[in-house]
Formats: C-alpha cells, structure tokens, sequence
C-alpha cells in the first residue's frame, strides 16, 4: 500500500460509481482542479460500501467532481492517516472535512 | 484464596454491568463497527456520570486523588468494563479515565504540577514510549535509542514503534540508553513534550487491530533538560518493569470481559438456533464447545484474581501477573474463536462484535509481552534466577 494514494481519478459520475465494488475502504473527492476537497470511508454499516457511499457523496456535493478508492479493510486507520497526511502536507484538511472535523485527529510529521 | 465478590464489590460490578448495558452498548449500536471513540458530547456526558458514580480514574491511587477502590475489586470492574464490542482495548471508550502503562507517579513534585496532575485531570494525554524496531520483548537489550549527555540535559536519537497516542499526546515517557556498557542498567526514562523540537510522529502503523492504530516515532537531536528525567538515571528499566508487570492484570482482565460476552452470545445462540430439526444446545459438539468456554473463563478469572490479591497483599506478584496474562489472553482467543463458530456465518460479520474481538484477541497473545515471555518468566520462578 502506498502512503499516498497515487491512483489516477475518475470522473464522479453515478454509472462510474455503480461499478464499484460494494467493498469497504476509503476514498478521495477532488474537484475539477484536482483539489481534494473531502476524504471519507465507507465503514461496516455502509450497505453497499464504497458504492453506496460515493453515491451519497454524489448527491450531497454534486457534479463536477472526481473520485479514486482504495479498498482497505483497515478503512478507520486509513482513514486518519490520510487526513493526517492531508493536513501534513497542505497545512489544512480537506473543505469538507475541516467542516466537520474529526475528535482528537492526532499529527504526522512524515518523510 | 475466595474471590466471591463480597456484597459491596457486587453493589459495583452490578453499577458497571448497568453502565455498560445501559450506556455503551446502545450507543455503539450506532457506531461504526470498528469504531473506538466516541463522539465529544457523549463522552463528556458520559464521563460526568462516571465521576458521579464516584468511579472515575478507578486505578489512580488515593493520594492522587482516585476513588480508593482496591486492586482485586478493579479487576472485578475492568472484567465488566470490558463487554462490548470496543471493550477489549477501549474499555468504556475511556469514560473511567486513567492512564495505563503511562502513569508517572514517580514524578518528582515539579514533574507531578506539569505532567501527573493534569493527566488525571484529563487534560494532558500520555504514550508509552518503550519498544523499538529491534524489538520489544527485551528492552534491557533491544532499547538503542542513545541519551547523551549535554548542556545540563540530555540529546535524544533513535526511534520507536508499535507506540499507541503518541500522535495525539501532550507528552510521552520514553526510555533510551544512557549507558552503552550497563545493559538495564544503563536505561533512563525521560518525559517528553510532544512539542519538543527534533521529537517526529513519522507513520501511523497499520495491524490487525484496525480500530486504531500505533505510531513509529523519531527522536532527531530531541534535546530535553535533566528535569525531564523521570525517577534516576540509569534507572529506567525498574519504571518499565514495574508498569508492565502491573498492567498484566487489568490486561487480562479485559480478555477476560470479552471472552464472558463471546461466551454469553453463543449460548443464547445456541439455544434458539435449530438445525437438522433440534436446537444447537442439544447437541453435544455444541456442549462440549460451551463447556470449554467455561472452563477458559473460570480458569482465566481464577489466576487474575489470585495475581490481583497478591498485588493488593503486598507479596510479589510478577509470576501471577505473568501467568494471568498468558493464560486470559491465549483462552480468551480459544473462547471467541469457538463462540464464532457456533455462530457459523453470522459469526464472520461485522453485524456482530466477534470477529473484532477475533481480531483484537490475537494481537493479545503479543501485546505487553508475548506468550513466550510470561512462560519464560514463569520457568525462572519455578526453575531458579539463574536460568536465562
């Protein structure tokens, strides 16, 4: 697993997010400048993992957008790692996630 | 030795079964199945039920400030505090408070104002920098991370991993070597602010326990002044001995929580599942998997409780504590590897807390010490101190 996720994006259509799998892992939205603007998980409770996820994240940020996913299991420790590296890198978190930060997100100082 | 709980310890182990039935347990229901705290409002609220329940920060002594509650009524608790699905590492998702491995009592009183105090206040968070990438297990010789003295303090170089919070934490202790030729008696402990310059959180480590995760840090010319040295020098490795031999009880005692929950799932499972036309619990595979359940449990709780009474005695307990640890944690994964599969499918789902406890249960047979460690420790006692 890479430390920063290098994959390219895709386009956040609904038929391209249809083919996920319905597996759980985690995921990075950018926008039409390669901005990321939020980066989330699709958990336990997900019913369709990151499919049903990036469906609701579809809805609620509208098009326009771009999306990559790495299937992980260890989604939750992901998940923070890469805020934390997010934030390591960019001084901030994600739009997104900086309007609802997560509790006590630790700090990184990587490599 | 009578582990009955005497009718006050019940008045507590019925206030926390309560606690857990009535407060935790619904709201993880809500959670993330792999989740491992709570959200802010929750834990504060349920923080302050636990400080007017007159148990917060249970193991704090009492001249610190905890609530005088006795080590073998606590062990008592903590199988309680443990039985549900985060239970195994965040008992109660942290709501009793307390510090774990990292509790410095040793302090000096300048020390105790800046770090102890705050801590079981709840305001500082501590980690507990002990194990390295040559190894864990034995840190007389594994720790490399170098102290060396200058300008009235002392320069830290070296690294470690596997360390839980340290991401999140105020301060840390941290043990490194101050001097090459005295093996453990050459190790120092020495508090670290988080701030310090040349202390670096470097990676989040990923394991099996993917509710959270542990750290690999880096100390890069970390200078820290000689009031950062915590009890004497070169006499750190007593600090680490005295925290690990401690924390094995309340180690095993969480293994011993979740292997009762595991253990009380399959039961009623077995009695309302039916296939072949009978219920599970007629059929004897099935008895005789609950019935070694059982056993694990009884077995596990019997050493805890005898290590705790030593400790609360006064006796050496390094030996029970070793033996408590070795075997709460191997039966605990023996209790919920059979419970899933009395479950059968089911068992294997995130819809249930099994298979986290499955996971998490694993990483008990390493953590603080692995199997082989508590056994090697044990044959010293039985075979003499001077086999190594």
């Amino acid at each position: 697993m890479e430390l920063r996720p290098s994959k390219p994006f895709t386009d956040m259509t609904e038929a391209a997010i249809k083919k996920l799998p319905g597996q759980l892992g985690v995921y990075q939205i950018a926008d039409a400048q390669g901005t990321i603007v939020k980066i989330g998980f699709a958990g336990g409770r997900a019913p369709f993992g990151l499919r049903s996820e990036l469906l609701k994240e579809l809805e609620a940020l509208g098009a326009g957008h771009r999306f990559r996913v790495e299937v992980n299991m260890q989604y939750t420790t992901r998940y923070q790692e890469l805020l934390m590296l997010h934030q390591a890198d960019f001084g901030a978190l994600p739009r997104e996630n900086a309007k609802d930060p997560p509790p006590r997100l630790g700090h990184l100082s990587p490599r | 030795m009578d582990f009955e709980p005497s009718s006050e310890q019940q008045m507590l182990i019925d206030m926390v079964r309560r606690f857990v039935r009535t407060e935790i347990i619904p709201l993880e229901a809500k959670l993330d199945p792999d989740a491992s705290e709570l959200a802010p409002e929750d834990y504060a609220r349920l923080v302050q039920k636990t400080k007017a329940m007159g148990l917060y920060g249970i193991d704090i002594p009492v001249e610190f400030g905890g609530p005088d509650i006795d080590i073998v009524t606590r062990t008592l608790l903590a199988i309680e505090m443990s039985q549900h699905r985060a239970g195994l590492y965040v008992p109660c998702y942290g709501a009793f408070g307390g510090a774990g491995l990292a509790q410095i009592f040793e302090a000096n009183d300048d020390q105790k104002e800046r770090y102890l105090y705050p801590t079981l206040r709840g305001e500082k968070k501590p980690f507990f920098g002990l194990t390295e990438p040559s190894g864990g297990s034995d840190p007389a010789r594994a720790i490399k991370t170098r102290a060396e003295r200058k300008e009235q303090g002392w320069v830290l170089n070296g690294s470690k991993i596997f360390i839980s919070g340290a991401d999140r934490a105020q301060y840390g202790i941290v043990f490194a070597r101050t001097d090459a030729a005295k093996g453990r008696g050459g190790i120092t402990c020495f508090i670290v602010d988080s701030d310090t310059p040349g202390f670096h959180v470097r990676r989040v480590v990923h394991t099996l326990r993917s509710s959270s995760y542990a750290t690999e840090l880096e100390f890069k010319d970390c200078w820290v002044s000689d009031a950062q040295v915590l009890g004497t020098v070169n006499g750190g490795f007593a600090v680490a001995n005295d925290r690990l031999t401690r924390q094995r009880i309340p180690y095993a005692a969480a293994c011993i929580g979740v292997a009762i929950a595991a253990h009380e799932m399959a039961v009623e499972w077995s009695k309302l599942r039916e296939t072949f036309g009978t219920r599970l619990s007629d059929r004897q595979a099935i008895q005789w998997m609950l019935v070694d359940n059982e056993i694990d449990i009884r077995t596990a709780r019997y050493f805890t409780l005898e290590a705790a009474e030593r400790a609360r005695r006064g006796i050496p307990f390094r030996t029970e504590a070793a033996l408590c640890k070795l075997i709460a944690s191997e039966s605990g994964g023996r209790v919920v590897d059979r419970s899933m599969q009395i479950h059968g499918g089911m068992g294997m789902t995130k819809d249930l807390p099994l298979e986290r406890w499955y996971r998490e249960m694993r990483i008990r047979r390493i953590g603080e010490g692995p199997s082989e460690v508590q056994r090697m420790l044990v044959a010293r006692e039985i075979l003499g101190a001077s086999v190594r």
